[in-house]
Order: structure tokens, then C-alpha cells, then sequence
């Protein structure tokens, strides 16, 4: 059985959604305003004969209808990298400034990090963390060929992460993009939901509390930390949320989300959760043509 | 070219020894140094200015750190030193040898505000030294790193009005380093940067 159709109850239109699963995804790259800007990306693809098209909702983004976006002179520049829309939405409800001090908890391979140093304007300490050394090796890639200089890069594990390296003790932001069982991300590996077991959704669930607790903790009071996954599994989502509302000092707030969403849900195979979940965001495939996503914002409060 | 300011008097008995797997904080001048052979803040902005005419106050804000022998990262912000972590910014530049060789990313992030060496590509050319390849070219400067640059999305501002007029410097970008000795023109384009790509 496909493990997607334990949310067909969740979903508004589910031929739709499970038609969407089934097409690829498009080609979109962020535009790394570091080293370059929207206007100057578009005249060098023009150049080249590289055919794009405008994401309406972001200025940065671009589709690449022809695939392949490493291969054209702006990506070789450090002016692009592969992104995809969904990807782009927790950097802007985290929304870091420049100067402060972010945790990025599971950075690698980094285009959520490196977007984060860009709005950032490239000033004050973005600490992307990793567990896996070979991740971390692609992230440092990605940072150096997008000329990210303010990322500090460490592996710890997030769910006892230690700021003792560091000269200050606690994050203006933390953003946790957890590993997850990554149902969302079916349009663009197929097989992954070969692997799929519910032992795993439960165990990797352990794992998100863990990681998204320690954020909670490692931001000052007043503080944002952004949760998200790319799956729809209400145990790695709106029930990690729950958890962390119950155990430690943080409330969910709302965010504009910039693509069409749904709300989260307080019910799931007789579980509830917290009221509050509902102001979190549900990213199905079909409503934008994009990878399915879920997004939290909490605020820190004590 | 720069000369390497490790060799020499400063290297005395009281000083430690570098330790690898750390990063150090550069010291400011040679008076401050405690690492021996560590090049210092003022001799890495000095490189820049000097070899590619880079104004010292770009780096104004920025702190730089050594991680490994010789290998010199550039960082946003303040961190304590030493400080154990797996990176601290960007990498660049190659110190502890006779000439030193500025990285490939930060020329791509910094060669914009370069007045000299720098070595501009036309369509093929440009094309052939992404793919890493080495070419005679002519060039009346200095041998050594060249910052080989080129034209790239030219603005309808920045565009010549009529052959001749030169583009805004803007408008010129870095490729990344090359090496010019004996009237040839030695892509460093590291391996997995390198890319076929059609001459704009």
C-alpha cells in the first residue's frame, strides 16, 4: 500500500494530491544575493540563451524550465543554487536580520543556511550544525562556492547541542529543518517511500523533540524558532510542536505563509494536540505545484 | 608577489607551535604574533592591496583565522580563539609557502574590488578556463596569480556605446585565479568548481 494514503482524510482534494505526488518536480534556484541580484541574474541567463521563469511570490526564485541548473555562467558565479520553493518559505518566517546570532540545528547540505546568511547580508554568525561528516562537507562546499562568510560550521548532535565553543550563550534564532521521513519529497526521489515503515516515522519523531527542545532552550526568551519538514506525517509535525509546547517555555505564533498552505491539524488517529497547532502550515503538493512541506514559527517566552 | 613574513627573526624560542585541527585568530602585526610562522591580519590585507589593489578597508570588518598549516580563513564576526569547530567562514588564502595563493572563493567573493592583475577573458577563453584548461595568452603585467575576470550580465547602462569604451568595473567578474608564467595563462579552477560551459 502506498503509505501516502493515511492522509488522504487530511487532504481537501485527494486526486490532486496523489496525481501531483506523482509528477516531477520543477527546477527552481534561489538567487544569492551575496554576490549577486535578481536583475543581474536574469540579463547573464538572457546572455546565455538559458530560459527561466519568474516565481510570482518571490523575487529570488526562478524556475529553470530546461533542468540541469548547475550548468549556466550565473551558477557558476555562486549567483544561483538549486533550491526549491518550499525550501525557501522557513528562512523567511524565522525572518534573521543582520548582526544576529542563528542556529541552524541540521544545516547540511546548506540552502536553507546559505539563505539565511544572505538575508542576513552576510553579517553576524549563522552556526550551521550537522551530525554527518560527509553532509558537512557538501554544506562547507555550498557555503564556499556562495561566498557565505559569517557561517560558523560544527557536528554535534542538535538534541544536546553545546554553545561552550562559541563567545555568547544563547541564539537571537534558531531554525530546526529536521530529518524526517521525507514523504514530501516524492516528486523528486520516487523511491523514497520504499523504505517507509511506521517504526521509523516513530523513531525519527524521538529524534525531532529532541533537536527542537534543545532550540527552544538555546534561544533567549523573545526568541524565534522556525521547525520544519519536508513530510506529512502528523507524528513528526504538529505532534513534535505539541511536545515541545508542553515541555518547554514556547508558543506557536503566526506567519504569513507565501505559498498556499493549510492549517495544522489537532486530531490524528487518536491522538490531539495543542489548539495552537492549527496557526502552523500544511504545504500539499498540488496546491502550488511543489514539494509537500510542513512549517512551524514558535516564539520562546521564558 | 608577497613575501612570506614567517621566515625569519620572528620565529623565536617562546613561541607555540601551530596546532592543526583548531582555528587561531591571525595576530594584528608582527609584534602580536604567539603562533610560529602565522602570518598576520596586516600582511594578509597587505597581500590584497598589494598584489591585486584591493582597498584594505574591505576587510575592515571581517576577523581572519588559521586552521591547518597555513591555510587562512575569513570570518564575519568575532569568535573566541582558539576555537575547535569544523569551519569559520571561507577560505582565503594559502600562506607558509613562497608565494601565497589566494582561493578561489574568495576571489570570486572579493576580486570585484581588484584595480590590478587582473586578466580579462573573452567568450572562448573564459569558456576554457572554467573547464580548467591552461592557455598562451598575452599579457604585459606581472607574472604570478592573476585574477582572470570577465564580462557577465552588462546592465543596458553598462553596455559600450560604441567599441572602445570600456564597462563599468561592475559589470566585470571574477572567474577565479589563474597562475600566468612563461607566456601561458594555468586555470586553479578547483576540480569540482570546473564546468563545460558555452563562451558568452
Amino acid at each position: 500500500m502506498n503509505p501516502l494514503e493515511r492522509y488522504a482524510p487530511l487532504v481537501d482534494d485527494t486526486d490532486a494530491f496523489f496525481a501531483a505526488c506523482e509528477r516531477p518536480l520543477p527546477s527552481v534556484v534561489r538567487v544569492n544575493t551575496i554576490k549577486s541580484d535578481s536583475e543581474r541574474v536574469r540579463r547573464a541567463l538572457d546572455d546565455e540563451g538559458v530560459a527561466y521563469e519568474p516565481v510570482e511570490w518571490h523575487d529570488g526564485l526562478l524556475g529553470l524550465p530546461d533542468g540541469s541548473p548547475g550548468t549556466n555562467w550565473p551558477y557558476f558565479h555562486g549567483w544561483l543554487h538549486g533550491q526549491e520553493e518550499v525550501s525557501a518559505v522557513p528562512a523567511l518566517a524565522l525572518d534573521p536580520q543582520p548582526g544576529e546570532k542563528v542556529w541552524d540545528s541540521c544545516a547540511a547540505p546548506g540552502s536553507k543556511t546559505t539563505q539565511l546568511s544572505a538575508m542576513m547580508d552576510d553579517r553576524g554568525v549563522v552556526v550551521g550544525n550537522d551530525n554527518n561528516l560527509g553532509r558537512l562537507s557538501s554544506l562547507r562546499h555550498n557555503a564556499e562556492r556562495l561566498g557565505v562568510t559569517n557561517l560558523v560550521v560544527t557536528k554535534q548532535d542538535g538534541r544536546n547541542f553545546s554553545l561552550k565553543p562559541f563567545g555568547f550563550d544563547e541564539f537571537d534564532r534558531a531554525i530546526v529543518d529536521a530529518p524526517c521521513s521525507c514523504e514530501g519529497t516524492i516528486r523528486k526521489n520516487p523511491d523514497t517511500l520504499d523504505e517507509w515503515t511506521l517504526e521509523h516515522v516513530h523513531s525519527v519523531a524521538a529524534v525531532q523533540k529532541g533537536i527542537l527542545s534543545r532550540a527552544v532552550q538555546a534561544t533567549k526568551p523573545g526568541g524565534t524558532v522556525v521547525y520544519s519538514t519536508c513530510t506529512f506525517a502528523p507524528e513528526e509535525n504538529e505532534a513534535v510542536v505539541d511536545h515541545v509546547l508542553e515541555t518547554e517555555d514556547c508558543e506557536v505564533v503566526d506567519f504569513d505563509c507565501p505559498l498556499d498552505s493549510v492549517s495544522g491539524v489537532t486530531e490524528w488517529e487518536g491522538d490531539s494536540y495543542d489548539r495552537s497547532v492549527e496557526r502552523t502550515h500544511r504545504i500539499y503538493p498540488h496546491l502550488n505545484d511543489t514539494g509537500g512541506f510542513y512549517c512551524a514559527k514558535l516564539e520562546v517566552t521564558g | 608577489m608577497s613575501d612570506d613574513p614567517s621566515g625569519g627573526a620572528a620565529a623565536g624560542d617562546d613561541l607555540r607551535e601551530n596546532v592543526g585541527q583548531q582555528f587561531g585568530r591571525l595576530p594584528a602585526t608582527d609584534a602580536d604574533r604567539e603562533v610560529e610562522g602565522r602570518a598576520t591580519r596586516e600582511a594578509v590585507i597587505d597581500f590584497f592591496a598589494d598584489r591585486f589593489g584591493i582597498d584594505p578597508a574591505i576587510f575592515a570588518d571581517f576577523t581572519f583565522w588559521e586552521k591547518g598549516k597555513g591555510k587562512i580563513w575569513i570570518f564575519a564576526d568575532e569568535a573566541p580563539s582558539p576555537i575547535s569547530v569544523e569551519g569559520l567562514g571561507m577560505t582565503v588564502l594559502r600562506t607558509r609557502q613562497e608565494h601565497w595563493k589566494p582561493t578561489h572563493s574568495a576571489i570570486q567573493r572579493f576580486g570585484n574590488h581588484a584595480t590590478k592583475n587582473v586578466i580579462e577573458l573573452d567568450g572562448e577563453a573564459a569558456a576554457a578556463f572554467v573547464r580548467g584548461e591552461d592557455q598562451e595568452l598575452d599579457w604585459e603585467g606581472d607574472w604570478g596569480y592573476l585574477i582572470a575576470a570577465h564580462e557577465i550580465g552588462v546592465g543596458p547602462e553598462g553596455r559600450p556605446v560604441r567599441d572602445g569604451t570600456a564597462v563599468e568595473r561592475g559589470e566585470r567578474e571574477p572567474i577565479g585565479v589563474g597562475l600566468y608564467v612563461y607566456g601561458e595563462l594555468r586555470s586553479t579552477v578547483p576540480k569540482g568548481n570546473q564546468e563545460s560551459l558555452s563562451p558568452l
